[in-house]
């Protein structure tokens, strides 16, 4: 394994590679096609930067725990906007999830809905490419039009494209209260109505999701607001059955600790697959999976599935538009079916052109994402 | 600024070229008269201008593709444009190019409530994408200034910001799709009406691209619901380091400001005199608007004054109506305006970071003494995103000359700050030679890679962006 501590080490790690490289931050998201090749880590290219709250910015190298990161900002009562889901849990993984690796796999969480996802707050990112040049794009401002967003280029290729170094972020300011609002005894249709209801309300819903037969919608702010839009909601969804209302931190935290991590479908056998969907087309795709179990997110647009392994999801009602990734499954599976959705043929020669720009040689997480 | 020569060999093919277009254009759709094309000469930043070699108006995506595939065969550069209200020269042409307008293309083509988007063509203005959803009190975010005459298609090429992105984001955090045309005439959709990209995030790419990936036709847009309310609040303080640090502070203290407006004296005394809001006379002058229900607002509010009350602010004015509201923004709409009225003026667009604004006030009073321009800052604060405004007379010689001079030493200041050269604007012509003071040569040949794998023969918008002398010899490839 090499583990660079500066990104100059980095960079001559990538040029002078003589074969493939399996890029790794914390190793808590086996996610992607099965890659073989020398381990390059970026653990050790660790530490915050630069954290300026007046600012809402901060900037950390790859490597950087997420923990210590959420540490430094809850002490300025800050956080990353896009809640980040924590995967070790469902793929049954340890170690410690970096900020490099978040980027990396674009992970966002619930609050996806309102805050946009990990790209969104992205605003700065360093990499290596292929051919082990040290390159930046964005930087540290919120506002930033100067050249061609590679930021969001980055995020979300999975090491394919360079060996992020080091990331800057927006931050938001803490949450002083939450609430959950939950609607029991709803299909996926009716959940789907009661969701898009609450989305489309000025009650600024930061959590909206379906599980176990229930609907669960999350709002948060300062505690007379939270109590107000509490209220307003519970009006506007009193024909969609009863609602009930919980306060309580720890509760609450919990969750939608459950909902973002998806800690429903731990452990077991079956595969699980990440579907992105408009959220009117939820009720009528989760129809077709039949038994397969299924929990919903983001009011619908995201769904969760757990089914029998080796089936192949994309090929169940093809016609619902959106993109259908399996996250867990064998190396058998995964290399049957491509963990990413086959893209139309002009986009896939877009991707194969990029790649072939960023990494010429082919070396950086060859085939991961197809 | 200096544009490439034109190429005596596509002007020659100039007879050709409108014939092959009028095959597949309506007649009215291909303008190719000298006096008709001098509309095409320029964009905003009226200080360049040079007719295009026609101009197109299709009215389709596959009349825009057919357009482009004419022009990839016979290699004639194709220059993007929406409205034409780039202040960087994004849509400005060159001699030897075609200008394609999407203006023509303005059909709103689908709404949807449940799902919270609108698809349009990219034609249609940024405003009236509001007000296509606005009898459902819906709405679309970014709010560039120019939103009642600016097209979602430079929207979507400059990457648009606007007064409220401190809460709701830029262009690029409110696109979900986009159909796409590509120099060889292919049609792409990518993303959609679900969130988030199924591999490589290309709609992240295009957005800000300033037209040399391809011609977008058609977006898929987020709406979302209008707020219950809004209020603003003025603040008056008696210097910019104040009034800077009571943004920290704001932006410290845990509330989310919809937006934090920021003028200085020149700009106060400007809007006072065009537009008479009743502003204080002092130094720098904060608007904070925030949204939500009354109680909401009352909350937020409170803690935003008791914020600004440690930093002795010489006023303090909370609007109590409608009335009150529209005067405190009045000054603030009509900034550029004002000082328009004073003279012609350039409007810069760096960002910094917010704790940098006190020195970089300073510097820019410093260099304004030094090129003996006046200049009045009037900026998104809360995000950092400046618009000093340096007037100068264009009537005299040599005084746009000194004032793009000015403006390059106040944007390379930004970029040592720790910012960038555009926050909203774009580069197009006006920063692209200044890009270097940004980026290391390592940083821009990735950037034209990119324009390598979507438009390999640079025949898109090819003059911008980029140095001359780093895209030379892709240009002439």
């Amino acid at each position: 394994m090499i583990e660079p501590t500066s990104e100059r080490a980095l960079a001559d790690a990538v040029r002078d590679a003589r074969g493939p490289l399996k890029i790794r931050g914390g190793g808590t998201r086996p996610i992607g096609n099965p890659v073989t090749g020398e381990v390059l880590s970026t653990a050790k290219l660790s530490g915050i930067t630069l954290y300026e709250p007046g600012a809402l910015t901060i900037v950390a190298q790859a490597g950087t725990p997420l923990a210590e990161i959420e540490a430094a900002l809850a002490k300025e009562n800050q956080r990353l906007p896009f809640e980040p889901m924590d995967h070790r849990t469902l793929l049954g993984t340890d170690g410690e999830p970096t900020i490099g690796g978040i980027v990396a796999a674009n992970v966002s969480g619930p609050r996806r809905i309102q805050a946009g996802a990990c790209r969104d707050s992205l605003i700065g990112v360093r990499f290596v490419d292929g051919a082990g040049t040290a390159i930046k794009n964005g930087g540290r401002v919120m506002k930033n039009v100067t050249g061609y967003d590679l930021v969001k280029l980055l995020a979300g290729s999975y090491g394919t494209l360079g060996v992020i170094s080091e990331v800057s972020f927006k931050l938001l300011p803490g949450i002083a209260a939450r609430a959950v609002l939950t609607v029991a005894g709803q299909d996926v249709a009716a959940s789907v109505v009661t969701m898009s209801k609450a989305l489309g309300s000025p009650f600024e819903v930061s959590g909206a999701a379906y599980a176990n037969g229930r609907t669960v919608l999350r709002i948060e702010g300062f505690a007379d607001s939270i109590a107000y839009r509490t209220e307003k909601l519970k009006d506007l969804l009193e024909d969609d059955g009863a609602v009930s209302v919980e306060t309580d931190p720890a509760n609450v935290a919990a969750i939608w600790a459950g909902i973002g991590d998806v800690t429903d479908f731990k452990g077991g056998d079956e595969d699980i697959w990440r579907i992105s969907v408009k959220p009117s087309d939820a009720p009528a795709l989760v129809a077709a999976l039949g038994d397969a179990r299924t929990m919903l997110d983001w009011g619908g647009g995201l769904i969760w599935v757990a089914c029998k392994a080796g089936t192949n999801l994309r090929a169940i009602a093809p016609e619902i538009a959106g993109h259908r990734t399996l996250i867990r499954a064998s190396d058998a599976t995964k290399t049957a079916l491509g963990c990413f959705h086959p893209e139309p043929a002009p986009v896939q020669a877009i991707n194969a052109g990029l790649r072939s720009k960023f990494d010429p040689r082919g070396i950086l997480n060859p085939g991961l994402m197809g | 600024m200096e544009m490439p020569a034109p190429s005596p060999a596509i002007l020659a093919k100039k007879a050709r070229l409108v014939e092959r277009l009028s095959a597949v254009l309506p007649v009215d759709a291909v303008i190719h008269e000298e006096r008709e094309i001098k509309a095409y000469e320029c964009d905003a930043l009226t200080a360049y201008k040079c007719p295009p070699l026609c101009a197109v108006l299709p009215a389709s995506t596959e009349e825009v593709a057919a357009v482009l595939k004419i022009c990839h065969d016979m290699e004639v550069p194709v220059v993007p444009r929406g409205s034409g209200t780039s202040l960087a020269g994004g849509a400005l042409p060159t001699a030897d190019s075609v200008i394609l307008g999407v203006a023509r293309m303005n059909a709103v083509l689908e709404t949807n409530y449940d799902d919270r988007y609108i698809r349009v063509q990219t034609g249609r203005t940024n405003l009236s994408v509001t007000g296509a959803v606005e009898e459902h009190d819906f709405f679309y975010a970014p709010d560039p200034s120019s939103q009642l005459a600016c097209a979602i298609a430079g929207n979507i090429a400059m990457n648009s910001g606007g007064a409220h992105c401190l809460k709701y984001g830029v262009t690029t955090n409110n696109l979900m799709g986009v159909r796409m045309v590509q120099m060889d005439g292919t049609i792409l959709d990518i993303g959609g009406a679900h969130l988030d990209a199924a591999g490589y995030d290309l709609l992240g790419i295009i957005c800000g691209s300033e037209g040399q990936m391809g011609v977008v036709t058609e977006a898929t847009l987020r709406i979302l619901r209008k707020p219950e309310g809004a209020r603003p609040v003025l603040m008056g303080f008696d210097s910019n380091e104040v009034a800077g640090a009571c943004v920290s502070d704001i932006i410290k203290a845990g509330v989310l400001p919809v937006a934090i407006e920021f003028m200085d004296r020149p700009v106060i005394r400007a809007t006072e005199a065009f537009a008479g809001a009743g502003y204080p006379d002092c130094e720098a002058l904060l608007i904070v608007e925030v949204e939500g229900s009354e109680a909401e607002i009352d909350e937020q509010l409170g803690l935003i004054l008791q914020i600004a009350r440690k930093h002795n602010p010489v006023e303090l004015r909370e609007s109590t109506s409608a009335d009150e509201s529209a005067r405190i923004w009045l000054g603030r709409k009509s900034a550029f305006g004002a000082m328009g009225q004073i003279n012609d003026y350039m409007c810069l667009d760096g960002t910094i970071p917010v704790s940098s604004l006190p020195m970089v006030l300073k510097r820019i009073g410093e260099l304004s003494k030094q090129y003996g321009l006046d200049v009045g800052n009037v900026f998104h604060a809360g995000d950092g995103n400046m618009h000093p405004l340096i007037l100068f007379d264009a009537n005299k010689e040599g005084d746009l000359e000194l004032c793009e001079a000015m403006g390059a030493d106040i944007l390379r200041l930004c970029v040592e700050a720790g910012g960038c050269l555009t926050g909203e604007h774009g580069v197009g012509i006006e920063k692209r030679d200044l890009m270097t003071a940004q980026f290391a040569p390592e940083d821009l040949e990735i950037q034209m890679k990119v324009k390598d794998v979507f438009d390999p023969k640079w025949l898109l918008n090819p003059a911008k962006v980029f140095p001359l002398a780093s895209s030379e010899g892709r240009r002439a490839a």
